[in-house]
């Protein structure tokens, strides 16, 4: 009787778990399908004999909105799945830089220089999908997370000092953004190696196998960059996480190495292969990965001289334009032969050439080289306008901040492009942040443009200022800015006052001064993005990712301000004398109000007619002694020792002692 | 004679005022409204016209840890700063107003001085002794008081360097000066307006309610009772005219408290302040309204969070003290203020503008961010005490003390701050020094003043006792 109900209970249990296992078991099987890793490098000569290599690693992986955490995954990094699911990520991007981007040398209207040129140190930003009160928890929580995951002080981005919530002018709409920067983060390979190990391949295989340590930290600039994206569609099956994790290298290739004979021209670009420069040859693809790919970018400007070429040495007989004429052609000499070449819709614009990975064997490895031939200079695309920012005034008592815009050639074309328009402006977004020691007079802030001071309202779209609240959270200000496009030149100028901290708050260096983070200049009116008609460079993230339009961004230098310090062995004499000065205030002021001079008098003479009665007794006693009259003696008479022992002074003793006593007793 | 005097007061005020005027039209050589010993973060105008902008672009004056100024004052003064005159120096209608303040604050500090003299010379008659300056030539204690204000370097400089200490200073006399000529809405009016601006006149309530009721400073009132039994023994002996009965008619109302007139103040001081509480409270409402405007004003001024120097101690004490420390501290030192409160208020009650004059000193010694406005507040008030305090000790010594000090200061902070070379240990040093200075000042006049009460005591029973022995 009593068992059919448990057997009754055991049957639906077994029957519902396995319904559920069946109907997991698909599930599984779709997500296996769609987790995918593919790995790229895109290589591009630079105008300054340099050379850009970017390192892009593509890894997705569908995103179990069901709060179980040991979802399995096979080539998607577990932790960063855990830091999606636990604080709810819409977005995220984490940066470690060394060095500057150059945006007047290496370009600043390609989609590499907008979103891989990232500003010294560590920048973190994110999106959170949770309500906003939570964010700022949320945040905290993942500062700490991802310190711990990239060996890096990012948790000093918690205190909320350092982290402000930029509202428009950084990315584009959303409320629960948290942004934060830490300028004076050195990068080393401590941080390259937790990035490295989210890779399925780690650098054991495939295109990660170049990163040799020695030859990206030598580099004049380096960025790791790490984004993550979850979107999170209708149906539960396709929201995915996307993490895409760069790493942007620029170096010199070393001449000597690449054993370029000095007798030709110096003018003459270093040639390089992928061994000069990394010491290291591609010894096969990862085999995780979906697709693995080499790619050799000539940017306009280069495309367009080498076709200049072409045309002046009258070799320009045939106009196909195909990869052998490429490969072989006057300017420069490939070693390896491109699988693919891609052009940009636009004429005279980029072209790609394409190497996949896949062939390579163990035995024969992947090098590709690039001789020179001839002497070319050409110059990358600018932004609309070249920003830098820079510190006016001297003494630590105050000073301004100025941000400079300097129309570059781009701004011509603009104008070229909108002279149909009766009055063409060029919009520009300006997001400062100051850390509350700087304490910014926003009243102050005046604009010159051509060098003429104008009214700032005349060129202020919108201006958003959140104040900066002493120990408490940062400055920060954006402005859309509208500028007339024939302007050559416009200056921000902002007074401010340098602050006074409490020692505590000092960092160990204190006298090398403390840093304003980078101001993010953005132009939204402006995309850059390459045009490829082939549509099978879709299937390449990297490509599809240069193919967005993303808006161009440029950040200005990092400004270091010396604060005045206080001096730091001090404590303890300040709070001496200090105290000192108080109680001598506190004494003085109080005995003066005490003192009664009526009384003081009476006192005295009351005490005076006492030592006579006893000097009197005592000469007597002296003079009955010595047979004198007591007369004589009395005025010169020293003090007699008998007055200096008073009964009382013999009891204070006594009572000492016995307290001395007592205590040295119960002490024991 | 008197006369010539009179003249060569006004012309010394007429100089006063050109010598504002034209030190304000060259503001860029001086610099003077950066230096920290004009512009505390409490009265700088350049904070204040950052508030001001902030409110103008909806958001609170107070975002920002920039302005923690009266919201009062930003509607006086904010509209000021932000209308420019071409080709001439930016701020110049407030300086205009700060200029106006001085002069109005030394009027009355001449009217109050000239009431109190009158007062207390009648009251010396009382007791039969002779004012001394009576029949003397030097200037009416009134003159001085007002000339030492408007011609005190400090003054000058915090006039010139745009503080809004002036209109502090001003309220603080307003409420004195109402006092002494018995109004009590004025000097209600000028006690809550200095409380709301910068807290710490809070204490002079005590002096403004004795001045209500006992009226202006005298000698001890004991002697006046020595008298009066003096007068009641000796009634018999001397015929009764009708003289001697008004003189002791005078003597039993001087010992009386008189609670209407005090009553009718605390009355208007409800009335004012409540109207100011009002007032605040609109102009905030939008932005988190009374208890934002005590948080940011009081609060800021009770907890020290800016540590940028300034003439006073207790900046780079609260620098570098420990964190741990640093409550117990606050409280020691503002409960340092208020400790004496009680002491001298016993001591000093027969002369209330003193004692005013005495709390002032101290809590411009002792307050967070001291500036030299405060100071040259009391030394004005100083002036009015001249006779009483000519036999005070170390008065040269003092005034070279003050010039080594204004002298030293700027030095040692342009050494710290713009060169380098020095340490803020240097500039801290010259803090110290200031702060000695005050003290000595504070002590030497309670002690000089207490001596005179003496000196009366003896004359007036030496007098009792001279009609009395023939």
């Amino acid at each position: 009787m009593d068992l059919l109900p448990i057997s009754l209970f055991l049957l639906t249990f077994i029957i519902f778990s396995t319904t559920t296992l069946l109907l997991a078991q698909p599930q599984q099987q779709y997500q296996d399908q769609y987790e995918e890793f593919s790995e790229e490098l895109l290589l591009k000569p630079l105008p300054d004999r340099k050379l850009l290599t970017h390192f892009h690693f593509h890894n997705q992986a569908p995103l179990h909105n069901h709060h179980s955490f040991s979802t399995h995954h096979h080539l998607f990094p577990k932790p960063i799945s855990h830091l999606v699911k636990k604080f709810h990520i819409k977005e995220m991007e984490l940066s470690f830089t060394q060095g500057r981007w150059n945006y007047e040398r290496w370009g600043g209207f390609d989609p590499i220089s907008s979103s891989n040129a990232k500003p010294p140190g560590v920048e973190l930003w994110a999106i959170f999908d949770v309500p906003p009160l939570q964010v700022d928890a949320s945040w905290k929580n993942l500062t700490h997370a991802l310190s711990g995951l990239f060996c890096a002080s990012i948790n000093f981005l918690e205190s909320s000092t350092s982290y402000s919530a930029p509202k428009w002018a950084f990315q584009s709409d959303l409320g629960s953004l948290r942004y934060g920067t830490l300028p004076r983060e050195a990068v080393c390979t401590e941080n390259l190696t937790p990035w490295l190990k989210l890779l399925p391949c780690r650098d054991k295989a495939g295109i990660s196998t170049l990163m040799d340590r020695p030859s990206i930290y030598r580099s004049f600039y380096h960025s790791q960059r790490l984004h993550l994206r979850s979107s999170i569609a209708e149906d539960r099956l396709s929201s995915r996480i996307i993490l895409e994790q760069t790493l942007t290298v620029v170096l010199q290739p070393d001449i000597q190495r690449a054993g370029m004979n000095y007798i030709s021209e110096t003018s003459l670009q270093p040639s390089w292969s992928l061994s000069s420069i990394f010491g290291r040859k591609i010894n096969g693809r990862c085999v995780l990965a979906k697709s693995s790919n080499v790619y050799l970018q000539l940017e306009r400007g280069l495309v367009t001289e080498l076709e200049n070429l072409l045309k002046d040495t009258a070799i320009f007989a045939a106009n196909d334009t195909g990869s052998e004429n490429f490969r072989r052609n006057i300017g420069f000499e490939l070693s390896v032969n491109p699988s693919k070449v891609h052009k940009e819709v636009e004429k005279s614009s980029s072209i790609l050439y394409e190497y996949p990975i896949k062939e390579y064997k163990d035995s024969e490895q992947f090098d590709l080289g690039l001789t020179w031939k001839h002497p070319l200079v050409w110059s990358s695309p600018h932004a609309p306008l070249y920003a830098s920012r820079f510190l006016t005034g001297s003494g630590n008592e105050r000073g301004a901040i100025a941000i400079s815009l300097k129309s570059t050639e781009s701004t011509q074309g603009f104008v070229a492009a909108n002279n149909v328009k009766e009055r063409c402006k060029l919009q520009v977004n300006i997001l400062q942040m100051v850390p509350w020691y700087i304490k910014v007079y926003y009243h102050t802030l005046k604009l010159f443009v051509d060098e003429k001071p104008q009214a700032v309202i005349d060129f202020v779209e919108r201006m958003r200022v959140s104040p900066s609240e002493d120990k408490v959270s940062p400055g920060l200000m954006e402005l859309v800015l509208k500028f007339p496009c024939e302007a050559k030149s416009a200056v921000l100028n902002i007074d401010f006052d340098k602050g006074f901290l409490h020692i505590d708050e000092y960092p160990p260096d204190a006298n090398q001064g403390f840093d304003i983070p980078s101001a993010i200049i953005s132009f939204p009116e402006f995309h850059a993005g390459l045009q490829f008609s082939d549509n099978s460079l879709r299937k390449s993230p990297m490509l599809s990712k240069f193919q967005e339009k993303s808006r161009v961004l440029s950040y200005t230098e990092v400004l270091l301000v010396p604060l005045t310090t206080p001096d730091f062995s001090m404590p303890y004499n300040v709070i001496t004398i200090t105290c000192t000065i108080f109680a001598l205030y506190f004494g003085s002021l109080l005995n003066v109000l005490r003192r009664r001079v009526g009384e003081e008098e009476r006192l005295l003479k009351k005490k005076d007619t006492n030592k006579g009665l006893l000097l009197q007794v005592l000469a007597k006693l002296s003079a009955k002694l010595r047979g004198r009259s007591s007369e004589s003696a009395q005025p010169q008479s020293p003090p007699p020792p008998s007055s200096f022992i008073s009964p009382k002074l013999v009891l204070k003793v006594v009572l000492v002692a016995g307290v001395a006593v007592t205590w040295q007793y119960y002490s024991q | 004679m008197k006369k010539e005097v009179q003249k060569w007061f006004w012309i010394s005020v007429l100089g006063s005022i050109i010598v504002r005027l034209i030190l304000l039209f060259f503001p860029k050589n001086l610099n003077l409204s950066a230096r920290p010993e004009v512009a505390t973060p409490l009265t700088s105008l350049r904070r204040l016209a950052e508030g001001y902008w902030l409110k103008q672009s909806s958001m609170s004056p107070y975002a920002g840890s920039m302005y923690h100024g009266s919201p009062l004052l930003l509607t006086l003064l904010g509209p000021l700063t932000i209308t420019r005159i071409k080709g001439q120096p930016d701020h110049l209608l407030c300086s205009f107003v700060f200029v106006i303040a001085d002069v109005v604050c030394a009027m009355l500090l001449r009217a109050s001085g000239e009431t109190l003299q009158t007062a207390y010379s009648s009251r010396l008659k009382l007791l039969g002794l002779n004012h001394f300056s009576e029949d003397s030539e030097v200037l009416p204690s009134g003159d001085l008081a007002a000339l030492v204000y408007l011609w005190n370097p400090f003054t000058v400089f915090a006039c010139v360097g745009l503080s809004t200490s002036a209109i502090e200073n001003l309220m603080v006399v307003l409420s004195l000066y109402g006092a002494c000529k018995r109004l009590a809405p004025l000097a209600a009016f000028g006690w809550v307006m200095a409380t709301h601006l910068s807290l710490y006149p809070g204490i002079l309530l005590i002096p403004v309610i004795l001045l209500f009721g006992y009226g202006p400073d005298a000698p001890p009132r004991k002697l006046f009772l020595q008298r009066k039994n003096f007068e009641v023994c000796n009634s018999s002996s001397i015929a009764n005219n009708s003289l001697e009965e008004e003189v002791r008619n005078q003597l039993s109302v001087l010992n009386g408290f008189s609670w209407k007139s005090v009553m009718h103040f605390l009355f208007w001081t409800l009335l004012w302040s409540s109207y100011v509480l009002v007032l605040c409270g609109i102009y905030l409402r939008q932005h988190g309204g009374l208890q934002e405007l005590f948080k940011r004003t009081y609060g800021f001024i009770l907890t020290i969070p800016d540590l940028s120097p300034n003439i006073g101690v207790l900046w780079y004490f609260f620098a570098e003290v420990f964190d741990f420390f640093r409550s117990f501290f606050l409280i020691v030192f503002h409960g340092n203020i208020l400790l004496i409160v009680v002491p001298l208020a016993l001591r000093l009650n027969h002369r209330p503008c003193f004692l005013a004059f005495v709390y002032i000193v101290i809590f411009s010694m002792l307050k967070s961010y001291p500036s030299v406005g405060d100071s040259a507040l009391y030394m004005g008030l100083l002036g009015l005490f001249a006779y009483e305090l000519r036999d005070m000790q170390f008065s040269f010594f003092l005034i070279s003390g003050y010039v080594g000090v204004s002298l030293l200061s700027p030095v040692m902070h342009n050494l710290w701050i713009w060169r380098g070379t020095g340490n803020a240990n240097f500039y801290f040093g010259t803090a110290i020094a200031y702060a000695c200075f005050q003290i000595i000042l504070v002590v030497e006049s309670v002690s000089a003043m207490l001596n005179h009460d003496r000196m009366l005591n003896k004359l007036s029973t030496a007098k009792c006792l001279y009609i009395r022995a023939p």
